[in-house]
Formats: C-alpha cells, sequence, structure tokens
C-alpha cells in the first residue's frame, strides 16, 4: 500500500484529489434483465425490442436468472459480500428512452455488497506498488433506450434497442487519488469483468461506461464538495476528466468561488467538462420497492454453482505463474492482464510442453518471451488482437520446439515466424522447404572457420595477443558463411578450438 | 323453452354438454340481451362475434365427439382493463383510445381455453379507481336495480368492476371477470346482488391486465352464485411463469370440492367490523350470515383484528403510490391518445396529453401516490404504510390460530345514488373499508347476497379465509346461498 503524491499545485499550495467511479458494465447475456428480447449490438433500430421493454399496458418483468448468476460471480470475484435477500425498486422519471416512466434498479438491496479489489501503479514490479479501492456495492439494473437525433430535421427518434439490456452498477469508495489510480482501477476491474466473462468490457461499444466523482482538498482535510461526470467511456478520458476537473475546481476554489454538488458532461473534442444540471434540478427519483417483482432469495446450491463457475482470477494467476511458471513479475503481470491473452499463453504452454515432452514449466519461459516479443510485436504491427492472431498457439509451439530442439536458431526462427505470418504455413514444413536448418555437421563449420581465420589473418593476431573481444566479430562472420545456419554453440566450441 | 339467459355458467356448460341447447343459441341469446341494454352503459364495446365464433368452436367439437371443457359454450363479459387481441383495451380511460393490443391475457386466454367466450369489454372506473363507476371516461354504468320507493333515481352499480356486476346481474352475461384491488369485485357484487370472489393473490396472472397497484390487482370471477364463481375460478387460475407474482401450484377443482357442509369450521367474527353508527340493515343482515352459518355446522367465535382501523389510510397510500408508477408509461409516445400543442415539445406532449388524457380521480391518485413517494415524505407514509400492510397481515395470521375463516359485511351500505358521493372522495374511499383489509394481506374473500334491505336493495355478505382457502371460502359462500335464498333480480325496465 502507498501514499499517492498526486497533487495539484495550486496559487494556495498543494491539492488532492479525491476520486470515486460508478461503473456502468453491461451483462453478457443472450436476453436483457425482465424480458427475453436479444441483446447484440449494432441491429437495425427498435429490432430487439419486447412488449415488455416498449412497456406496452399490461406487460410484466420477470428476472433473467443469467444476469443475477453473472452479478453474483462478479461480486464473488471482486471479493464481495453476497446478499442472499435482494431486491428491486423502480427508479421514476419521464423521458423518451425511458417507456415505463422508471428504471428497475437496486436502491435499497443490492445484490452484492462491500468488496475491494487491489491496483498495481508499477506495471514493471507489479507488488511494489499496490493499493486496495474499496467496492461499495455492485446492484442490476436496466440499461434506457437511445435517441438518435440526426433522423430527421425536427424530431427525435428512439431505438429501444438497448432498453432494458441488463446493467451491473459497480460503486468504488472514494479511494482513489490521482489519475493514475483511477485507470488502474478502470482496467483492473475490466480486466476481472473479461475473465469472469459477465461483460466484454468494450468500452467503444458502450458495454462500460464510467460516472467519474470528483473532488479536490487540501491534504489532510475533510472531503470537498463533489461533482459527477456522466458516462466517460475510455480509460483515457476517464483520466482526462480528472485531470481538467480537479484543475477547473481548484480555480474555483482559489479565486473564492465553491464548488457545488452537480452532474457534468465531458466533451473529448474541447476535452473539457460542462455542467449538465445541478442538485436543485435534481430529479426525485421517487424510488420504492418494484411490485411486480418478488425479492430475489438466493440458497446455497445456487451459490455454489457460481463459485464452482468462477475461473482463475487475474491476481491468482500472476501469482501463479511467477511461483510455478517461474515467470518474471513483469512478464507474468502483462500475459495476465487480459484473458484472452492469458488464455493464448496457457494454450500455448500445453503445446510447447507437448510438442517438446517436457512440464510446462521448463518451457514456460521461452514462451512467455516469444509471445511478448515476436508475437505481440507482430500483432501491433498488423493492429491485430490476440484473438484474431493469424498464427495459432499450436503453430507457436511448433516454432518454438524447432528452437528448443536446436534445428532452428532463434535469428533464423525470427524469419521462419516472418514466413508464417505471410504464408500461414506450418515451421516446420517452412524450415524444410526452404532449408533454414541448422546444421551441427562439425566438418562443414571446420571448413567455414577455417575460411575465416585464413581471411582474417589480422584479427586472429590481434586476439591471440589478448584482444579476446574479438571472439565475437570470428562467431558473426562464422554465423554469416554458414548463412545463419550454424548450431551457434557449436560455432562457439569449433572456434575456440581452432583459436587455440 | 326456458330463457337461455336466465341460465348461469353450471347450467348453460352442463346444457350444451347434454345437447339440450348448442352454444351458438347461448349466445345468440346473450348477445341479443347485451344488445338490448345500451341503457345501463354496462359494455363499452360488443364482440357479439367473438362469443358467436367460440360458441361455433364448442359445438364443433361436441358434434366431433370431443369432451368438453369447464366453461363449453358459456358467454362471458370481460373487464375492460383485460388485454384480448384486436379488442380496444381501455381501462375506461380515454388516454388508451385505439389501443388495440397484439396480445391475449393469460385470464381471458385460460377462459377461451375453458370454452368460453366473449360478449364484450365491460365498463368500469377508469383504471379500477372507484367505487361507484362514476370515474369511466365513457359515462358510467347504471345499476339495473331500483329502490322500490317508486322513485327511479339511478343507483350506482359498485366499482371498480361496476359494469361486470350489472351486465351479470341484469341477466346480460352469465358471468363476467372482474379484478379487485380494494373491494372492486366484491363491492359492486354486493352492490347487485351477485357472487364474486378475489381469490389469494397469485392465483389469477396479471399477465395483460392493465394495472392499477400491482401488489394488490387481483382477477376473480362475478356470476351469479358460489358454484359459477367456483367453475369460473378455477378456468382462471393458474401459474404463469410471465408474471413472478404468480403462484406456482395447482389449481384445485373448486367446484367439485363444493361442499355447504361446514361442520368442524370456526366462523370469527370480528369486533373491529362492527363500526359506530353501522348501518342497522348491514348488522342485521351480518347477524343472519352469523345464524346461517351456525345451522351450516359452523362454531361462530368472537375475534380481534386489532389494526383494521389503519388498513384504509395504509391502501390509499400504498395503491396510489404504485399507481402513480404504473400509469407513468401512459405518455403518449407509444399508443393511445397523444395530445401534441403546436411548437410542443416532449415535456409539454406528456403534460398535454395526460391531462387530457386521464380523468379527476385518476390524477388525484397519480398525485397522491408521487407526493408519498417524494423525498422527505418518503418514510412518513410510504414506509409507514408498509409497516401497516405488515401489522394487518400479522393480525390476520394470528387470528387463524383460532377461526377458519371470517364473515363480515361486504360494503358499509347499499347501493347509492350515482352522484350522491362524487363529491366527497373521502366519503367514497369508505365504501371499502370492510374490503381493503383482506387485499392488504393478499386473502381470498367472496361477497355473496345476503338479502335486500328495507328499500328493496341488495346487501353483500363477505366470507375472507386463509391463503389459498379458496374452497373452505367458497363452502361458506355456498352455505349462506342454500339459507338466505336470494331469488330477486332487479326488475326490467333498460
Amino acid at each position: 500500500m502507498t501514499e499517492s503524491t498526486y497533487r495539484i499545485q495550486g496559487a494556495t499550495g498543494e491539492w488532492e484529489v479525491v476520486i470515486g467511479l460508478e461503473v456502468h458494465a453491461q451483462v453478457t447475456s443472450n436476453a436483457k434483465l425482465f424480458s427475453g428480447a436479444a441483446t447484440t449490438f449494432g441491429a437495425e433500430p427498435n429490432a430487439q425490442v419486447s412488449l415488455v421493454d416498449a412497456a406496452m399496458p399490461g406487460m410484466l418483468p420477470v428476472p433473467n436468472g443469467e444476469c443475477v448468476r453473472q452479478a453474483v460471480r462478479t461480486g464473488m470475484a471482486l471479493n464481495a459480500q453476497i446478499n442472499r435477500y435482494s431486491r428491486f425498486d423502480r427508479k421514476n422519471y419521464f423521458y423518451a428512452d425511458l417507456p415505463q416512466g422508471y428504471q428497475i434498479s437496486q436502491l435499497y438491496h443490492p445484490i452484492v455488497g462491500e468488496g475491494a479489489i487491489e491496483i498495481s501503479l508499477d506495471e514493471k514490479n507489479p507488488d511494489a506498488h499496490t493499493k486496495t479501492i474499496g467496492i461499495e456495492r455492485l446492484h442490476l439494473e436496466q440499461d434506457a433506450g437511445k435517441l438518435m437525433h440526426d433522423q430527421h430535421p425536427t424530431m427525435s427518434y428512439v431505438d429501444l434497442n438497448r432498453c432494458g439490456v441488463a446493467l451491473m452498477e459497480i460503486v468504488s469508495r472514494p479511494d482513489m487519488r490521482s489519475p493514475a489510480e483511477a485507470g488502474a482501477y478502470l482496467k483492473k476491474l475490466r480486466s476481472i469483468l473479461r475473465y469472469v466473462g459477465s461483460c466484454d468490457g468494450n468500452m467503444e461499444e458502450g458495454s462500460m461506461r464510467a460516472d467519474v466523482n470528483v473532488s479536490v482538498r487540501k491534504p489532510g482535510d475533510e472531503f470537498g464538495t463533489r461533482t459527477e461526470t456522466k458516462n466517460v467511456n475510455s480509460v483515457r478520458y476517464v483520466m482526462a476528466t480528472i485531470e481538467h476537473e480537479a484543475s477547473r475546481q481548484v480555480d474555483v476554489i482559489e479565486s473564492g468561488g465553491t464548488i457545488v454538488q452537480e452532474t457534468r458532461l465531458y466533451d473529448p473534442d474541447k476535452n473539457e467538462t460542462r455542467s449538465m444540471r445541478s442538485k436543485e434540478d435534481a430529479h426525485d427519483y421517487r424510488y420504492f420497492p418494484d411490485p411486480d417483482l418478488l425479492p430475489l432469495e438466493l440458497d446455497d446450491t445456487f451459490l455454489d454453482a457460481c463459485k464452482a463457475s468462477l475461473p482463475e482470477l487475474p491476481d491468482a494467476k500472476r501469482k501463479r505463474y511467477e511461483s510455478e511458471l517461474g515467470l518474471s513479475a513483469y512478464n507474468a503481470a502483462v500475459l495476465t492482464a487480459e484473458a484472452e491473452t492469458a488464455r493464448w499463453f496457457e494454450a500455448l504452454l500445453t503445446e510447447s510442453a507437448k510438442a517438446q515432452g517436457k512440464p510446462e514449466a521448463e518451457v514456460a519461459k521461452a514462451a512467455a518471451n516469444w509471445l511478448l516479443s515476436e508475437l505481440y510485436g507482430a500483432l501491433n504491427r498488423m493492429a491485430k488482437t490476440i484473438d484474431d492472431s493469424p498464427v495459432s498457439p499450436a503453430a507457436g509451439a511448433e516454432l518454438l520446439a524447432l528452437v528448443a530442439g536446436g534445428t532452428i536458431s532463434g535469428t533464423i526462427a525470427k524469419q521462419v515466424f516472418e514466413i508464417m505470418l505471410e504464408t500461414g504455413e506450418g515451421a516446420g514444413a517452412i524450415v524444410e522447404a526452404r532449408g533454414l536448418k541448422q546444421t551441427s555437421d562439425t566438418g562443414a563449420i571446420d571448413a567455414a572457420i577455417a575460411k575465416v581465420l585464413a581471411d582474417n589473418a589480422d584479427k586472429v593476431e590481434q586476439y591471440r595477443g589478448g584482444k579476446e573481444a574479438l571472439f565475437g566479430f570470428f562467431v558473426g562472420q562464422t554465423m554469416k558463411a554458414m548463412q545463419g545456419k550454424a548450431n551457434p554453440q557449436m560455432v562457439n566450441e569449433l572456434l575456440k578450438k581452432a583459436l587455440g | 323453452m326456458t330463457d337461455l339467459t336466465d341460465l348461469g355458467i353450471a347450467d348453460i356448460r352442463n346444457g350444451v354438454r347434454a345437447g339440450t341447447f348448442s352454444a351458438r343459441e347461448v349466445a345468440t341469446a346473450f348477445n341479443a340481451n347485451v344488445a338490448a341494454a345500451k341503457a345501463l352503459n354496462a359494455f363499452l364495446i360488443d364482440t357479439p362475434e367473438h362469443a358467436l365464433a367460440a360458441a361455433d368452436a364448442i359445438d364443433a367439437k361436441r358434434a366431433a365427439g370431443e369432451d368438453l371443457p369447464i366453461m363449453a359454450g358459456v358467454p362471458i363479459g370481460m373487464k375492460d382493463l383485460f388485454c384480448t387481441v384486436g379488442v380496444e383495451a381501455r381501462s375506461a380511460s380515454k388516454i388508451l383510445n385505439g389501443f388495440k393490443p397484439t396480445y391475449e391475457s393469460t385470464v381471458s386466454q385460460k377462459l377461451w381455453d375453458a370454452g368460453a367466450g366473449m360478449l364484450g369489454k365491460l365498463n368500469m372506473d377508469q383504471f379500477a379507481m372507484g367505487s361507484s363507476n362514476e370515474t369511466s371516461a365513457f359515462g358510467n354504468v347504471i345499476s339495473p336495480w331500483r329502490r322500490n320507493d317508486g322513485g327511479n333515481a339511478a343507483l350506482a352499480p359498485g366499482g371498480s368492476s361496476g359494469g361486470s356486476a350489472a351486465a351479470v346481474s341484469a341477466r346480460l352475461c352469465p358471468g363476467a371477470t372482474g379484478t379487485d384491488t380494494g373491494g372492486s369485485i366484491r363491492q359492486p357484487a354486493a352492490f347487485t346482488g351477485i357472487s364474486g370472489i378475489k381469490p389469494t393473490y397469485g392465483r389469477c396472472s396479471r399477465w395483460g391486465v392493465i394495472a392499477f397497484a400491482s401488489s394488490l390487482d387481483q382477477a376473480g370471477p362475478m356470476a351469479r352464485d358460489v358454484r359459477d364463481c367456483a367453475i369460473m375460478l378455477e378456468a382462471m387460475s393458474g401459474f404463469d411463469p410471465k408474471d413472478s407474482t404468480s403462484l406456482d401450484l395447482p389449481v384445485p377443482h373448486w367446484e367439485a370440492g363444493l361442499s355447504s357442509n361446514l361442520t368442524g369450521k370456526r366462523v370469527g367474527i370480528p369486533k373491529e367490523y362492527r363500526l359506530d353508527g353501522m348501518d342497522a340493515e348491514v348488522a342485521a343482515v351480518w347477524d343472519k350470515g352469523i345464524e346461517w352459518l351456525r345451522d351450516a355446522g359452523a362454531e361462530i367465535v368472537d375475534v380481534s383484528l386489532p389494526h383494521t382501523r389503519h388498513a384504509l389510510p395504509a391502501y390509499y397510500i400504498i395503491a396510489p403510490a404504485e399507481a402513480s408508477s404504473n400509469l407513468a408509461r401512459y405518455d403518449g409516445v407509444r399508443y393511445g391518445q397523444r395530445n401534441l400543442p403546436d411548437g410542443a415539445g416532449l415535456q409539454d406532449m406528456y403534460a398535454a396529453t395526460r391531462a387530457a388524457g386521464f380523468g379527476h380521480e385518476v390524477k388525484r391518485r397519480i398525485m397522491i401516490g408521487t407526493y408519498v413517494l417524494s423525498a422527505g415524505f418518503y418514510d412518513a407514509y410510504y414506509t409507514q404504510a408498509q409497516k401497516v400492510r405488515t401489522l394487518i397481515a400479522r393480525d390476520f395470521e394470528r387470528v387463524w390460530d383460532s377461526c377458519d375463516l371470517l364473515l363480515a359485511p361486504t360494503a358499509p351500505s347499499a347501493a347509492f345514488a350515482l352522484g350522491q358521493e362524487s363529491d366527497d372522495p373521502i366519503a367514497m374511499y369508505l365504501n371499502d373499508v370492510f374490503a381493503v383489509p383482506a387485499s392488504l394481506a393478499g386473502l381470498p374473500a367472496m361477497s355473496v347476497p345476503g338479502g335486500l334491505d328495507s328499500q328493496g336493495l341488495p346487501l353483500g355478505l363477505q366470507i375472507i379465509g386463509k391463503p389459498l382457502d379458496e374452497q373452505g371460502v367458497l363452502n361458506a359462500g355456498l352455505a349462506i346461498e342454500e339459507r338466505a335464498g336470494f331469488t330477486a333480480r332487479p326488475a326490467q325496465w333498460w
């Protein structure tokens, strides 16, 4: 645990920023929270609207068990209290994107209570600089529809596809003290959600968005008045929102003003926050228990099944990669940050161990290094994610096995990988067809060495006279003469012998 | 030949099964009565073709030698707040003008599956808010009953299921659906000399029923006698996965279980229902009811439900609170009436639509509900009312230690004249004083005719039962029915 030193330098001294995040995460499920309508992103407007979503007279909500299950699993992954008794409440307000005239949410009895996640503030050394961020609660609620203002000159259109989709609102404690901490928290939360499979974490498609609560204070003072900036939809924007909002608040206070509790909007184009409505204009939502729904009561069987279905989570996985696979803390952290990467790595590991007939721990380091340098490099170049990797874990393992077995050198492996990416052929076939196999033929290597030494008699002289650094030069020349295919270890040995 | 419209549900079904008459003959006879009774304003929409189609389907089944279901060939009236495919459903409100559902409510579908057909949509208090039918946007129903004083004062049929009550009483249909939120089946049944039962909350699905107050709304049958209620309730009930508050229990065979022998049953007489200044004739009928049940073998015990007097105020907080939210969906956007003044924005359209679309009583309750849920008042009103509701329910739970059923009057008076109480909402709300406690506790409760008062108007007796004991309620109702010998019917003036 480390105290943040992030401060805003004002005219009257240093200011500390206090941040809390309310993250809305769309639950991964085929159907909406209270209706059977589909939830696919990008469907034609109003193609995924049931009678319940459109609030037709006499229609009733029925809870979707899958959404409840995902909320409970997420709560468990956040080390949170799971409430066996929870209830849905209505939040009443009129708006065109809300056909019922109320949103079904959970104010009084959320499904998940207090929890916590640990964030790491130093990627290189993830255990050195950590902080625990408290989770106040997680509750289930319905999303609203979407207004479209660009379809008609004088009217707005409404798309109800999103209306009724299940959201988890995950509310943090005001435990963050810098944009970096907020960014790390969001990334960690996103990572956990994706591991659990309860939310795809796709901020561009709106399946994860954050309301950012910011206040400032002189270090050690009581909390200041906070503002809430709504619906910020990327990690970068969240961090920018905090920076700008905190500076704005410091400016206001230092020029004699006071911060009003209000709702603000972040404008990414202008990189500023703007007031939406103040507390005085705030709706009176008239929350009350939804009389169409019974309380949710969860039994042991259900909770046990939820628990049993949880995958290994990123922190546990990272520690296991370090202790069991002997990976560096940095590599373990990078490999486990995203569920997809870890999944790919573990497939590569399994295939590598199989291909080389060795335990996973013995092939892990090479696999990790190759994935993080070669594969990541290639994916970055191609602007692809690991899920769209043109090379499969099995194909990668085949390549790594060729290196480990001495069939090709690391240098040749890079060439082979490039060809794999271009042609989709297997590493073995490429090496075979293109004659890239490394040679351990001592006769051929000796002949090459003899020629190199003869052509560089002066350098041989210097080497023998004590300039041992020249050894590398002879290795390079020999490898060049062998077109890179000589077994480097053997070149070393034979060269040493030849140079006496 | 007997007039087919004098027959009740059981007799019609049995006659159709036996081939004594055809279902089409029955439907035709009732269609004619409906068409001839416009003066009562009981039906908002006539659907004679629906009744005939259902009848023809039953006649075809019989011709094919198939077994006929429990309401075979019985045409019924449908309270306007049930959604039925293709027929306007407005809950007697202008705000739903033109709304024709594309879906069939679970209860109506069950009735069609049981062989019933629909004569039309029945008038009611707007959104089921009212006790006299005067809040309907389409004019009030007039009770077929008149006082025996020679005057022709138009009387209230009760509410909110006033159209259902008037139609059954006037022989426009042998049975009708009702819904009861705080007495809306029982009070109009009492006013018109028919029987009606509100089952345990959750017996009948609320899916496809235009909501008033979700935690209280419960559908039930209104018919001429107890047996007919048992048959129709059996047809209407059953688990519905589309309603989260629906009870996942098998439907008992209430008709088969009917028995007026109450030996071994203890009937409680709640002292709190004997109000100061109680109408003497109402008290007298209650006393007769006690004697009848004793005669049927029941043991009569005096009991206490100490929180009874808080029930009505609690009800008039909880029901409007839920209604204020349930009715938010009527915004002029997707269905029903829309008022769009020139240059109006979204909020203006909402305001104009709701101002023009809702009636006074509906607006009153939306405002009460909005108020009791608003910040700063929620705990004092809504939370407090929920506590009272819990206490009322506990009163009943405790009383079941000493009795199996309760007997009380259904309403504090016989039918009043239209207009007589419409200026005073509190006086109107008091009509439900005996009905509301069972609603708050979700208990089965029934009204059966107990007799006529000195003005020749029906008075009802209410039986309240334990949760899920509709059978006990029906049986006590049957015991009263057999002894009351209530055969009075309104003289036809319409």
